[in-house]
């Protein structure tokens, strides 16, 4: 088994966090819960580590004879999916003491959960795809539910844990059919089966892969569970979702469509084409009723993962590296908008309303203006990051001559402007309400970044840019 | 110049505005009197630094001049700046009429002056950036994120329905330019580059033209606007405090008019040539459907936003009749209209923060009381109407003989909209100004301040001197267009010859 042995430095940064996750896992079970700030420090300082063994590691390659890669995409990727969980650890923390849920499982959970999206976005087999979707998907189930004694908390764990179910069922069959149509389960050899044409059984196994990893990134018509989900967790738990999960789904997708279908591209073009199409229209125009700021956030996801997939339906590397560089802003604003919404605290309670936020531009000038610049992003203005976010995989679209889907992202991206303005209007033009607590530092850090990495995009976008192609390059 | 000045011109009011942002706290009467100082320091010192453009400018070059280039993002854009004939003076007049703005809201802005004078000053530079960038992304960067400021100015300053304007304006315009925008990804894809210079040369496809002439069309003409999609700017302009409704008719409705001379005339001619008709039509529409819009207005701001859509008219109309006069004229036009109805917007803005009312019948007979106000505003109404002697006639006059040349119709048909301006003009000065005086709450209405006059007399001045005496405008216009106009013919010429061949 000394062949073997090279494997452990490719799988380097899933070892820390396995490892990190059990050890935190004891410390905690025999400490109890009095050890959950110290918990919550080393589930950072884990993911830290990991993401240092995961950027600087070296170790390219693949290892479990085939079933795992780790190539440029994989690597870039992982970084930026463990900085999420690890902001998210962070946002958090406050919340979770004055809710009454810090546990230290929490940690220790989102630890295992980023251990799945490291699977994930390495998984260049069937069989570690499923393994890594579940391992993140078993986690996030109790993740959701981790307020127990809240009956809204529990109510979306369970939700997200039947329809989760439901569509690991549906993957389930369409990697059996893809399995029994070409006769493999790793990437390459179904493209190489797939080289000499296909049969129609295997484009119902691929619709059925991508109904199952649909549901992962709560793209229509897969999005139901979203809405109830997101307004229904904890916010922390809600951040958590919209941000670091979606970079490894949409990894994943990237990695099936591009490794292992690649030689059906137009079967699956129309499908990531529609699956577009209706995210786009969708997050637009159910977003524009809501009153309650994470129900909003969970509509303006689902449009943003359609935006995210114009430029995967162009199947090019240019594509793919909008993708890349779209998915990490998004993931940057809404990180940035969900401490905003976390700071959103009245008396010793959360608020959820958009009314809520009435004139925080005269009581929260700083704050107003960091979110609002957040909102303007989100909606694609530039100068901000969201709108050269929405440039690349536009200008990827247009290449391939995909002009109606185009038009029709544009078009959905200035409809669903009018949300977003909504809130910066309900911010500067309305008359004060109550003001809210005053902004943890923690949060004040996440929103600062946030909000400055959206402003300084159009000056320092070269590195991301540069190393989003890099990514996109290597999967090509 | 071995400095960059076109960048230093655009990005001196943004380092003003980091200036009050960062540095100055408190809401004191001294801290906002330091606000107003630095904002006027600053859009005159950017004045002031802009004229050294004017005054090294090569009139003789056609091409752009004071470029600067630099890296940026990657491989897909490029950090490029220039300007020529035809944009440089749009650089002077926005520079030119900051100052203005900035004093014409120095005491009525009472609430929240910091974000206000933020918001302005970000704005000149991206008004500015727009009439400098030389790269297409750069320009929509810059074309686009103008909506931010002017977004918060409308809603946060403006009259009682604010928030449906500020709305409206922002929807409308986004609509337009991010149809402009796939334009421009599709040009990427065509030419290879986002360079202007180099995609001037550029040849598309005929068959693309057409299409990308439309996008463009999309935008620029909810900018300028144009009819029927005008509609935004009479709500902006009734809405938004007086130095916003300045910006907006100045300069924010030229980059409409620039747009079709940088992008839409010179890139794809043949499309321009085919599709000119429609611009005729629409410009004809305009010109004679909002005059007589106007003519029924209550509102002085509604009629006066009517007007620019009807002077807008002319440009268009001037700038596809695809001659030098015609093309001389549109620019000419704009930068006139630029004085002008930034002129009229402030008149008014005088006597709305006397009475706080827009009503023309709330008026009457304030030449009894205002005589010197009484003057201003009667030479911005008569060159409004465009009478000889004012920069007003100069453009229109321009307009009308390229249209002549181009189509008989369209200049006889064109012409009745100067009718019809002096109609509605001088009826609103007539109901405004002229009468007795008997309304009893403008009995103690007071003449112009020394701050209004120092706003006014300039522009009076700038309004008449260019009305008798329009050279220097024209001799920096003039290269510029004359090689516009001379690749333009033969564009269209190579084109008919290649058909013929095919035959």
């Amino acid at each position: 088994m000394s062949a073997d042995l090279p494997a452990l430095a490719t799988i380097l940064p899933e070892l820390i966090l396995a490892v990190g996750a059990l050890v935190l896992l004891m410390i905690g079970a025999y400490a109890g819960e009095r050890s959950t700030p110290a918990v919550n420090v080393l589930a950072v300082l884990v993911l830290a580590a990991a993401a240092v063994a995961a950027a600087f590691g070296g170790g390219e390659g693949t290892a479990f004879g085939g079933a795992f890669v780790v190539d440029t995409f994989a690597r870039f990727m992982k970084v930026v999916a463990m900085i999420a969980s690890a902001v998210a650890i962070l946002l958090a923390w406050r919340f979770a003491r004055a809710e009454r849920f810090d546990r230290f499982e929490f940690p220790v959970l989102v630890l295992l959960a980023t251990l799945g999206m490291l699977v994930m976005i390495s998984a260049n087999d069937l069989i570690t795809l499923y393994l890594g979707l579940e391992m993140n998907s078993l986690a996030s189930y109790v993740v959701a539910a981790i307020h127990r004694d809240n009956a809204r908390s529990s109510e979306a764990g369970l939700k997200y844990f039947v329809l989760g179910a439901l569509s690991s069922g549906m993957l389930l069959y369409g990697a059996s059919l893809v399995y029994g149509f070409t006769g493999h389960t790793g990437f390459e050899p179904i493209a190489a089966a797939l080289a000499n044409g296909r049969s129609i059984g295997l484009v119902v196994g691929l619709v059925f892969v991508l109904a199952g990893l649909a549901f992962k990134i709560s793209a229509v018509p897969f999005h139901m569970w979203t809405p109830d989900v997101y307004e229904g967790a904890p916010t922390p738990v809600t951040a958590f979702f919209a941000s670091a999960p979606k970079l490894a789904a949409m990894a994943l997708i990237i990695r099936v469509v591009i490794d292992a279908f690649e030689p059906i591209a137009p079967d699956w073009q129309q499908i990531i084409a529609f699956i577009a199409i209706a995210s786009m229209a969708l997050g637009a125009f159910a977003a524009i009723g809501q009153s309650n700021i994470k129900r909003l956030m969970a509509y303006s996801s689902i449009g943003h993962m359609g935006f995210a997939l114009v430029g995967l339906a162009a199947g090019t590397e240019q594509g793919v590296q909008g993708v890349i560089v779209y998915i990490v802003i998004y993931m940057v604003m809404t990180l940035g908008a969900f401490a905003a919404i976390l700071a959103m605290r009245r008396g010793g309670t959360m608020v959820e309303d958009i009314s809520s936020l009435a004139g925080l531009a005269r009581t929260k000038p700083a704050m107003a203006f960091l979110l609002g610049t957040i909102l303007f992003s989100l909606a694609g203005i530039p100068p901000l990051a969201g709108f050269f976010a929405k440039y690349y995989v536009f200008l990827a679209a247009v290449q391939s001559g995909l002009y109606l889907l185009a038009v029709i992202g544009v078009v959905t991206s200035v409809i669903g402007a009018y949300y977003y303005l909504r809130i910066v209007k309900v911010m500067y033009f309305d008359g004060p309400a109550e003001g809210f607590e005053s902004l943890p530092p923690e949060l004040g850090t996440v929103l600062g970044v946030s909000g400055a990495l959206m402003i300084a995009f159009v000056v320092l976008a070269g590195p991301l840019v540069d190393a989003a192609g890099a990514a996109a390059h290597s999967l090509f | 110049m071995n400095w960059p000045i076109l960048s230093a011109v655009t990005y001196l009011p943004l380092a003003g505005a980091a200036i009050i942002f960062f540095f100055v706290r408190g809401d004191s009467e001294a801290v906002k009197q330091n606000i107003r100082i630095v904002s006027l320091g600053v859009t005159v010192l950017t004045f002031l630094v802009s004229l050294l453009i004017w005054w090294n400018f090569d009139a003789t070059n056609p091409g752009f001049q004071f470029v600067e280039e630099a890296s940026w993002t990657g491989t897909f854009m490029t950090y490029r700046m220039g300007v020529d004939g035809i944009s440089m003076l749009f650089v002077i007049l926005s520079t030119f009429l900051m100052p203005f703005c900035i004093l014409a809201s120095w005491r009525v802005i009472g609430t929240r002056l910091k974000e206000y004078m933020v918001a302005f000053l970000v704005l000149e530079t991206l008004m500015i950036g727009v009439f400098t960038a030389l790269d297409l992304i750069l320009f929509y960067v810059f074309f686009e994120a103008g909506l931010i400021p002017m977004f918060l100015i409308i809603g946060i300053w403006g009259g009682p329905r604010r928030v449906y304007a500020a709305f409206k304006f922002f929807l409308y315009t986004l609509l337009g330019s991010v149809l402009m925008l796939l334009a421009m990804m599709a040009m990427y894809w065509d030419a290879g580059t986002t360079s202007i210079p180099v995609l001037l040369t550029h040849q598309f496809p005929a068959s693309m033209q057409t299409w990308l002439w439309l996008a463009f069309l999309a935008s620029f003409a909810v900018k300028l606007p144009m009819w029927p999609v005008h509609t935004w700017l009479p709500d902006a302009h009734v809405e938004a405090p007086t130095a916003g409704s300045v910006v907006l008719a100045a300069i924010l409705l030229k980059m409409g008019g620039y747009g079709f001379l940088r992008f839409s005339l010179p890139m794809f001619p043949l499309a321009s040539n085919e599709l000119a008709p429609l611009i005729y039509a629409l410009s004809i529409v305009a010109i004679i459907y909002t005059s007589l819009v106007a003519l029924m207005q209550e509102d002085v701001k509604k009629l006066i936003a009517y007007s620019s859509v009807a002077h807008m008219g002319f440009v268009t109309m001037g700038i596809f009749t695809l001659t030098a006069q015609g093309v001389q004229g549109g620019i000419f036009q704009m930068l006139s209209h630029g004085i002008v109805s930034g002129a009229l917007f402030l008149c008014v803005g005088v006597i709305y923060d006397r009475m706080h009312t827009r009503e023309i019948d709330a008026y009457g007979g304030l030449v009894n009381r205002m005589p010197w106000y009484a003057f201003a505003f009667m030479v911005f109404t008569m060159a409004n109407v465009g009478l000889p002697g004012t920069s007003g006639f100069v453009g229109e006059f321009l307009t009308l003989i390229g249209a002549f040349q181009a189509n008989t119709w369209v200049a006889v048909l064109a012409t009745t909209g100067v009718i019809l301006s002096a109609c509605y003009a001088l009826w609103l000065y007539r109901r405004v100004i002229f009468g007795k005086l008997e309304k009893a709450s403008l009995a103690g209405i007071l003449d112009l301040s020394l701050r209004e006059k120092v706003i006014l007399v300039p522009l009076i001045a700038l309004t008449i001197l260019f009305g008798v005496y329009p050279r220097p405008i024209m001799d920096v216009t003039a290269v510029s267009v004359d090689n516009l106009i001379h690749n333009y013919k033969t564009a269209v010429a190579d084109d008919a010859a290649a058909t013929l061949a095919k035959r």
